[in-house]
């Protein structure tokens, strides 16, 4: 591909990426209560509302709650199944590794209506929690990628030391493996948290009656006639989601969570 | 510390809780949803447990059968755009400087993780009369005066491209960042051009990693919820919502269960169609 035709491509993809983000963050410095763009005159009073408007405060409160308890369920779900698949030879127990990625392949809607039926059949329909185990399974398959790969790049020979050196089971995991696996269980956490705050269907049929996320907020609003709240709310969302994944490409090898080999060729 | 089967039972405690987490709120509400497709509904909302196909056998009239066509042909459409759009990009972002792939990365994780309610409602306003971009044509001298784009087929459409868009390239990503380059190179030497190269030489090698990709979006696409609502009219209404609207609205869950179950067999039937056929093709 020649270097002019490249150049071109990527900026019409950036064009076509940027677009939306571009006219939400003018709306969102709005200076009247209207959607207008480009925007007129400028204030910052919107990006205030969502901290100080009580109902804007606690749909934001409801949704980083359910995204930092969600993930960090979805993490010990997914770590012990990821150690025992990496430590033993059990092939049936590859089908729980198929379970944990079935979730998130499916359309959402499946899991979504699946859950309903169970949590309206066991009769927790409506409770806050079940959205924190629905949003964990969910999202489960995330961190169970992230960690299933850490621990294939753990090299063996290292545990062998160990455990040569008279450590048990116990102590090699919390000595050795666990520093190696760390970067993948915060890594699993982030992408499961950022995709927590910003899902929509599942939270929806599970507490979308009793408990209002962000997103779940945010389309209501879109009903009942616009703010640019939502546009600040927008911005803030996605510099928060740009700011945890540009953490971990930091202090992580990001192409290589992705799927291409490390950078120095292995 | 070698691979070893367990040998005690005590070796099989890491799998206690992952398996009993995903068994009690993944394979039985999955069951129960199955069970429910099948139950009698009662009047008011409620359901009793019986065994009849009534609700396969309303799903299969021209209307459902009509949305449900729609919903396969708009998830087909959205998966051939993604890929014909991202591949290109994939196969030249896995050629550039690695601290440039990052920042991309980055900001298709980023672009990936919007919610579709935000998704939907920039391009409704992008789409706008007032706020859109045909002000921005008009303000070039390239159009008469500003014209509102949605509700639209095309309007739909372009929303789900942009939200299947970052997907599509991360599941390009591996296959395309570990292809070999000296394939392409040894096409240039021979004096192809680079894009007859990338045509003949990239695509063919990577026939099925593009049928795997067209699957995952198409299934990814088939998911959309609101992106219909938002930017489409009534008839551009998906299964996904059609789905919602019993089970929420009209409170007839057998209904909207048997219509999630007739969703995944169509699904999983398209996929194992897909997978026969590349099997085949490779055979030949």
């Amino acid at each position: 591909m020649t270097s002019i035709f490249r150049k071109f491509y990527f900026f019409l993809i950036a064009l076509f990426l940027a677009l939306p983000l571009i006219v939400v963050a003018g709306v969102s410095v709005n200076q009247k209560q209207t959607l207008a763009f480009p925007p007129q005159g400028f204030s910052t009073s919107w990006y205030g509302e969502i901290f100080l408007n009580p109902e804007w405060r606690n749909a934001l409160m409801a949704s980083v709650t359910l995204a930092v308890l969600s993930a960090a369920l979805a993490v010990t779900i997914a770590l012990p199944l990821a150690w025992f698949l990496w430590r033993r030879i059990a092939p049936w127990a590859n089908i729980f590794q198929l379970l944990g990625v079935a979730p998130f392949t499916l359309p959402p809607v499946i899991t979504a209506l699946g859950l309903l039926t169970f949590w309206a059949t066991v009769g927790f329909y409506g409770q806050p929690w079940t959205a924190v185990v629905s949003h964990a399974i969910f999202f489960v398959t995330l961190p169970l990628v992230t960690l299933s790969l850490g621990f294939t790049s753990i090299d063996r020979s290292l545990v062998e030391a160990a455990s040569t050196m008279g450590a048990d089971e116990r102590t090699v995991f919390r000595t050795v493996v666990l520093p190696l696996i760390l970067p993948y269980i915060v890594s699993g956490y982030a992408f499961a948290f950022v995709l927590s705050l910003n899902e929509y269907i599942v939270a929806y049929m599970t507490v979308g009656f009793t408990m209002e996320t962000l997103p779940i907020k945010i389309f209501n609003a879109l009903r009942y006639g616009y703010t640019p709240t939502m546009a600040s709310v927008t911005i803030l969302f996605v510099t928060t989601a740009a700011i945890i994944f540009g953490l971990v490409a930091r202090f992580g090898d990001l192409p290589k969570l992705l799927g291409a080999m490390s950078s120095d060729g292995k | 510390m070698r691979r070893e089967p367990p040998q005690t039972i005590g070796d099989y405690a890491p799998l206690l809780f992952p398996a009993a987490m995903l068994t009690i709120f993944f394979v039985v509400p999955f069951g129960t949803m199955i069970a429910v497709s099948f139950f009698q509904r009662q009047q008011g909302g409620f359901y009793t447990p019986a065994f009849v196909f009534d609700n396969y056998a309303r799903f299969l009239t021209a209307f459902f059968g009509g949305v449900l066509g729609f919903s396969l042909m708009m998830a087909i459409a959205v998966a051939i755009c993604c890929v014909v759009l991202a591949l290109p990009f994939t196969y030249m972002l896995t050629r550039m400087a690695r601290s440039v792939q990052v920042v991309w990365l980055v900001a298709l994780l980023s672009v990936l993780s919007l919610s579709e309610v935000i998704i939907g409602f920039a391009w409704s306003t992008l789409f706008s009369r007032t706020a859109g971009i045909t002000n921005i044509l008009v303000a070039l001298g390239l159009m008469g005066e500003a014209k509102a784009l949605t509700p639209s087929f095309a309007a739909v459409l372009t929303g789900m491209v942009y939200q299947a868009f970052p997907y599509t390239v991360l599941v390009l990503f591996p296959a395309l960042v570990r292809l070999d380059p000296t394939l392409t190179e040894a096409a240039r030497t021979l004096g192809a051009s680079p894009l007859k190269a990338f045509f003949t030489v990239v695509v063919p090698a990577l026939r099925n990693t593009i049928v795997a990709t067209l699957i995952m979006v198409f299934i990814f696409a088939l998911g959309s919820y609101l992106l219909p609502q938002l930017l489409g009219r009534p008839q551009h209404w998906t299964l996904s919502v059609l789905i919602t609207d019993q089970a929420i609205y009209q409170s007839n869950m057998p209904f909207a269960a048997a219509m999630a179950v007739f969703l995944v067999l169509v699904t999983l039937g398209l996929v194992a169609l897909t997978v026969i056929a590349g099997r085949k093709g490779e055979a030949a």
